[in-house]
């Protein structure tokens, strides 16, 4: 028991039918072991099957194919049993806009059969901990973006979970926002919860991932920590060529890293980047504008998949 | 029989707690403000409204009424159907809008269903917070007929019983029907076909003054037996025929609970 991972999954697949229509595979067959206490991702873009992947770990969503586990049971048959050790944050706020915010936390707190007494202690704890508890007493509807997440996120704890699912935690919010949900995150990951996250920001990929699996097209194209995919599917750093023209200067640049063109700019992988800039005015190139950054996983997207991650 | 096997298959799929929780939602929401009252408050004087304009305007007109061998006022004859009707509408709008509303725009059963309360504790915890509030008209409803000398108090008290019945079971077909709509159209639908019920199911004639045809329809729908329930309990005219209204009124609930969990579990848990 002790050597079960949380999530166990193999050949795992689904598929929507539709009326009049083709079934739509959202997930094609991916195979899946997050162990206690780790922080895992599934980056990739909208339509990738992250989402139909939660679906059906959280146990509201039954697989077309393949074997699942959680928490080492089976969802179809021991759902409500796993569902009562999760913690759920969705990827659009359902929070009850007729109840108080404290009231959302202590009503939700009572479908896990928890008593009034620990639904209020929890309440009040969770409140102190996403800083909303100021307001407490008032309605959902006024809250922020971020409030809102932030009370989506103390709601998916109210039950101490064994494992956090959150689906794309911080989409749709801004910069300062955003960074207050990823230090509350980052806190519950360092009191030792296991923390199953989506997202297509790689940033976020990269701040709150131990390890992650890179999806698209409902597979999975790499797995790994985001140090190593850089590593493996990228180069140190990267640098980002613009030209004035509209010349297509590639063969010019032959032999100075890996290549890859976009609409508006040049990515050269390079690990030296302000060598291989050298090299490029060397060969008598004049770009615009030049810049040398670290590579992120961005960069392993788009060489995994030849596309974007935010498009 | 068939009741019977599915009542037994729903309790099995039931936790006592999680419903509660279900409930408890409801009532939080009560706490909230203002606006859960106003809806509360209106539905209720419509039954009322036509009690006085109809019971007791129209009835001056008529005069007294004899059914099953005993003679009462006319209002007397309309005040059951109007307290069956208001249990009705009350249980009703419950699991209609508001459940509609849950279910569609709030998301709150989604959000639920991520817990370990099932598709079946959320349509039974729904259904008895309709209970309740049909029980709520309900009982307002019984004081005023007693107060006109609409019911004997004893009569009062056997109909309350036959009254949250028939909040249960139309309460139970409400969200059955719910988890069909498409949209807020539908309700112009839902209403038409309320308004069908409450103008023919013996509320205001007895049933025996249509066409045989006519008659044998109706005694196929629902309000119909509620009516007949209520007003044998509240005028104390008891016979065998009470016990075919109580098993159609029970046949429903069971049926329309079945039925409204399989449509959350389609719904929700796709």
């Amino acid at each position: 028991m002790a050597d079960e991972p949380l999530i166990y999954a193999r050949g795992l697949v689904k598929r929507f039918s539709r009326k009049g229509a083709e079934p739509f595979t959202a997930v094609d067959g991916i195979d899946l072991d997050v162990a206690a206490g780790e922080a895992f991702g599934f980056l990739g873009p909208n339509g990738a099957g992250k989402s139909s992947t939660m679906r059906m770990i959280g146990c509201v969503s039954r697989p077309t194919e393949g074997e699942l586990r959680i928490l080492g049971m089976d969802p179809i048959r021991d759902g409500a049993r796993i569902r009562s050790r999760l913690g759920v944050c969705p990827q659009l706020d359902n929070l009850d806009p007729d109840l108080t915010v404290r009231e959302n936390l202590t009503t939700y707190a009572r479908y896990f059969g928890l008593s009034r007494e620990v639904g209020r202690r929890r309440a009040a704890e969770l409140l102190e901990f996403v800083q909303l508890a100021d307001r407490a007493e008032g309605k959902v509807d006024p809250l922020s973006g971020g409030m809102k997440r932030r009370l989506t996120i103390a709601r998916a704890l109210v039950n101490e979970p064994d494992l956090v699912l959150l689906d794309e935690p911080t989409t749709g919010l801004d910069p300062q926002a955003r960074h207050l949900v990823w230090e509350r995150l980052y806190q519950l990951k360092q009191r030792g919860a296991t923390l199953v996250l989506t997202t297509h920001y790689m940033d976020e990929a990269e701040q709150l991932c131990d390890r992650l699996v890179v999806m698209d097209g409902g597979r999975i194209v790499a797995e790994g920590s985001p140090r190593s995919l850089i590593g493996q599917y990228a180069t140190a750093e990267v640098v980002e060529l613009r030209f004035a023209d509209e010349v297509d200067y590639s063969a010019k640049l032959e032999g100075i890293g890996r290549l890859d063109p976009l609409p508006d700019r040049l990515l050269l992988y390079a690990d030296d980047g302000d060598g291989a800039v050298s090299e490029v005015h060397r060969r008598g190139l004049s770009p615009s504008s030049v810049l040398v950054r670290r590579s992120t996983l961005e960069d392993v997207f788009l060489h995994l998949t030849g596309r974007t991650l935010v498009d | 029989m068939v009741t019977a096997s599915i009542a037994a298959n729903i309790a099995a799929r039931v936790e006592p707690s999680r419903v509660a929780a279900v409930v408890a939602r409801n009532v939080g929401a009560l706490r909230s403000g203002p606006a859960y009252w106003v809806v509360l408050v209106s539905g209720f004087f419509e039954p009322l409204l036509y009690l006085l304009s109809i019971g007791v305007g129209v009835g001056a007109l008529v005069g007294d009424l004899t059914v099953d061998g005993q003679t009462m006022s006319y209002a007397q004859f309309v005040a059951p159907a109007m307290l069956a009707v208001s249990a009705m509408s009350g249980a009703l709008a419950e699991t209609t809008y508001n459940f509609f509303f849950k279910l569609k725009y709030m998301k709150t059963f989604e959000a639920v269903l991520a817990t370990p309360v099932r598709p079946m504790e959320v349509a039974v915890g729904e259904l008895l917070w309709s209970v309740v509030r049909g029980g709520l008209y309900t009982v307002i409803f019984l004081g005023i007929m007693v107060a006109f000398g609409l019911a004997t108090p004893l009569g009062a008290l056997a109909a309350l019983p036959a009254a949250m019945l028939v909040g249960l079971s139309f309460g139970a077909l409400g969200m059955a029907v719910s988890t069909l709509m498409r949209g807020w159209q539908d309700f112009d639908l839902l209403t038409t076909g309320q308004f069908a019920l409450f103008l023919f199911s013996g509320t205001f004639s007895p049933v025996q003054n249509y066409p045989a045809g006519v008659e044998i329809l109706i005694q196929l729908t629902p309000l119909y037996h509620a009516v007949e329930l209520v007003r044998g309990l509240a005028i104390g005219v008891i016979g065998p025929g009470l016990l075919v209204n109580v098993a159609y009124l029970l046949a429903m609930v069971a049926a329309s609970l079945w039925f409204a969990s399989r449509r959350l579990e389609r719904l929700l848990l796709e």
